[in-house]
């Protein structure tokens, strides 16, 4: 007998295909955030699958902190060059020399909050109607009331209390002049399901997720690498260890674990037994209860 | 997890009080979903406010404002898997003002569990969820019996409960009504069979859940594909392609159908059903995939193809169960922008037959004033016509929302008749 139905990966998958489609239909000028990290990787691959056989029929757009691992450039630049897209590049640096923001001070200073200015002047400067993100809505509490289609205000700011419902599989992405959109095509994904995903399509992913020899110092719980914008406490010590990162952010912010896991069977593995959500790990999370939901509300990913 | 598993999404509908976020958070908990660094927070916070224990309900709690009043705002999305099947939980808040979002999560479910105070007994809450899960046409409906240790896990109390709700609920259409008894606070029957109620020989709410046939939910009769764009890519190697993408909606397609484009009634053969990976035979709902056709006639997004043999109905007037969900009630006879499956276009709402009174379930015929959370039957008249199904038979060919073109808001949900 022929089985008529999809199995779980199968059904992720179209509904974010569906999802990339509609948000091509229905705005003029939509870009993927691409970070480097699994998850816009992962939107980056069903976007290709989406238009097939025609290229991605919009660019890619990076918010560049200036604080980047060696590794995510030289991926994203690949990446680019495999699909034949445009690629947008927003700089942090450029709106610290600007004068748009001011760089954090203290040992714990990241350039995190400030990719926010750098991100809503990236799309009012390309007049980006919607940008759409890897986010999901499994990582954090903030991000489990989100929507596929998320409206942002001419400010770039997300109002949760007062969202459009979404109902069925129809998506209301209608907006007023300096409005735009968030699109979040794999919102019912969880990592688990992003990393079988991965292994079954055999998606290249930067090496800094599999395990790796590296110099790090242990901060807040996990193992911060060593990099030209480390400031050493007294205490702190350098240490070589063999860990991999399970998300990817700034390299100041983010943390990684120690782990033998080099392949992506082994990954797969690893995360399945994993006590301890994935940002957990990283620091900009930590800084209150709502961090994530207060930094969404201005216009965060 | 094993590659035949499937996805099934369940909404939850009761109050605080009737121990649904603790259920949730029970139904993480039991089957390990709960990370230690969330269980670490929420035991912080529960000895912060000083409850005895994990306070499991907090598990649910998203946006500050919900932490700090005790209530749900907003549909939030929970997820976990078994070694059965990855779960989507759309949790909704199950006060009355909330219609809207529950209806909002009950769109999308496969099933629905509604919880019962096994100390009350069905209220008028219960009536109302169950309502809501009819006109969403939610196919499976579980009735859970919670705080069954309040009642000292009686037999009595249990078929006291299933007496009222199927003396009410002999009325709606529901095709799938389970009842299972559990305490959710002490985990009886929730993932683990209880101990404490021999009587009760049916399966806990994770198994049923992992287990009930789900593959029977979309309809696989009704081709209809709504096209979402046109692929044309401006390649040397694809230069003639041209390719209408779309998901499945309902139905199967097979490479050689005869198919009708909708609303412009051209008929051609399909040629081709095109992904990234390969080319196939058959695609069935709800898979998105590229068709090509053997003529070349014009398509665009909005279109739908269907089998010539099995058309739906193409109107300019429908019928329609509208829920309104906004704080703006509905002006009469003004223009809306309804959209369904692919297609947008301006509407009008022509008359209001009836509105239901949420609570009586009574049809009340002299108040035509549509308000938030309201439910009516209405007419609707479209400029174009618009290519439909009933909604009993076709959750997405028979679904539309109506949105306000002077805000851009999404002000209705409505089912067609």
């Amino acid at each position: 007998m022929s089985k008529y139905y999809l199995n779980y990966l199968d059904e992720l998958e179209s509904e974010a295909i569906f999802v990339l489609r509609e948000v091509w239909a229905q705005f003029d000028n939509p870009v993927i955030l691409f970070s480097g990290g699994k998850d816009s990787i992962v939107v980056a691959h069903l976007a290709k699958k989406a238009f097939h056989p025609s290229k991605i029929p919009f660019p890619l757009m990076h918010v560049d902190t200036g604080h980047n691992f060696p590794e995510t450039i030289k991926f994203r630049d690949d990446t680019i060059k495999n699909l034949g897209v445009q690629l947008i590049v927003g700089s942090v640096q450029e709106s610290i020399d600007q004068g748009r923001v001011a760089e954090e001070k203290g040992k714990n200073a990241t350039r995190n909050a400030l990719q926010i200015t750098t991100l809503l002047d990236a799309i009012e400067y390309n007049k980006i109607d919607c940008a759409i993100g890897g986010g999901r809505r499994d990582e954090e509490k903030a991000r489990a009331k989100e929507r596929f289609f998320s409206h942002r205000d001419d400010f770039g700011q997300w109002d949760p209390k007062n969202q459009r419902p979404e109902l069925w599989n129809i998506f209301n992405g209608k907006h007023f002049e300096g409005e735009h959109f968030r699109a979040f095509p794999i919102s019912n994904w969880t990592e688990m399901d992003v990393w079988n995903y991965i292994k079954r399509e055999n998606i290249a992913i930067p090496s800094l997720y599999f395990a790796h020899e590296r110099e790090v110092v242990w901060r807040q719980d996990s193992w911060i690498p060593n990099s030209e914008f480390l400031i050493l406490e007294d205490h702190e010590e350098i240490v070589t260890k063999k860990i991999r990162f399970r998300t990817l952010g700034d390299i100041t912010i983010t943390g990684g674990i120690e782990s033998d896991a080099d392949t992506l069977e082994k990954i797969a593995d690893e995360v399945s037994s994993m006590r301890k959500t994935e940002r957990g790990n990283r620091s900009d999370d930590k800084r209150s209860e709502s961090a994530m939901e207060d930094r969404k509300r201005q216009g965060y990913f | 997890m094993l590659d035949n598993n499937q996805l099934l999404r369940f909404t939850t509908a009761g109050s605080v009080d009737d121990g649904k976020s603790t259920l949730i958070g029970r139904l993480l908990y039991d089957s390990k979903s709960i990370f230690e660094d969330q269980l670490q927070a929420i035991e912080n916070t529960s000895k912060k406010k000083g409850h005895e224990g994990v306070d499991l309900a907090l598990f649910t709690d998203g946006l500050r404002d919900e932490r700090e009043q005790g209530i749900t705002i907003d549909v939030a999305y929970r997820y976990f898997t078994t070694p059965k099947r990855k779960f989507i939980i759309a949790d909704t808040p199950g006060h009355i003002q909330y219609t809207r979002n529950m209806v909002t999560g009950a769109s999308t479910a496969n099933a629905a569990i509604i919880l019962v105070d096994a100390r009350h007994g069905v209220i008028e809450q219960t009536k109302r969820h169950s309502f809501i899960a009819s006109l969403l046409q939610i196919p499976h409906v579980i009735v859970c019996i919670n705080k069954m240790d309040l009642v000292d896990y009686s037999e009595g109390a249990y078929n006291k409960v299933i007496e009222q709700f199927e003396e009410f609920s002999s009325k709606m259409l529901v095709k799938d009504v389970r009842f299972i008894p559990i305490s959710a606070l002490n985990g009886d029957n929730v993932v683990n069979r209880s101990e404490n109620m021999d009587w009760y020989q049916g399966a806990p709410l994770l198994h049923t859940l992992e287990t009930m046939h789900i593959s029977s939910d979309i309809n696989k009769v009704d081709t209809r594909f709504p096209v979402q764009t046109v692929l044309r890519p401006q390649s040397e190697e694809h230069r003639d392609y041209r390719g209408y993408a779309g998901r499945v909606a309902s139905g199967i397609i097979r490479v050689g159908d005869e198919i009708t484009a909708l609303p412009s009634g051209f008929t051609s053969k399909i040629k081709s059903i095109d992904t990234f990976d390969e080319s196939l035979d058959e695609a069935y709902a709800p898979m998105s995939v590229s068709i090509t056709l053997e003529d070349d006639i014009d398509i665009g997004r909005g279109d739908m193809i269907v089998r010539t043999k099995n058309q739906p109905e193409t109107s300019q007037d429908i019928e329609v169960m509208l829920c309104w969900l906004h704080n703006n009630p509905a002006k009469p006879r003004a223009k809306y922008t309804i959209k369904h499956t692919s297609n947008d276009q301006k509407a009008m709402i022509k008359e209001v037959i009836y509105k239901y009174d949420i609570n009586t379930l009574d049809r009340e015929k002299e108040d035509k004033q549509l308000n938030m959370n309201d439910i009516a039957k209405v007419k609707i008249r479209t400029t174009k016509p618009v290519m439909v199904d009933p909604y009993r038979e076709n959750r997405t060919t028979g679904s539309l929302i109506l949105v306000d073109d002077t805000t851009n808001e999404t002000v209705a949900a409505g089912m067609i008749i």
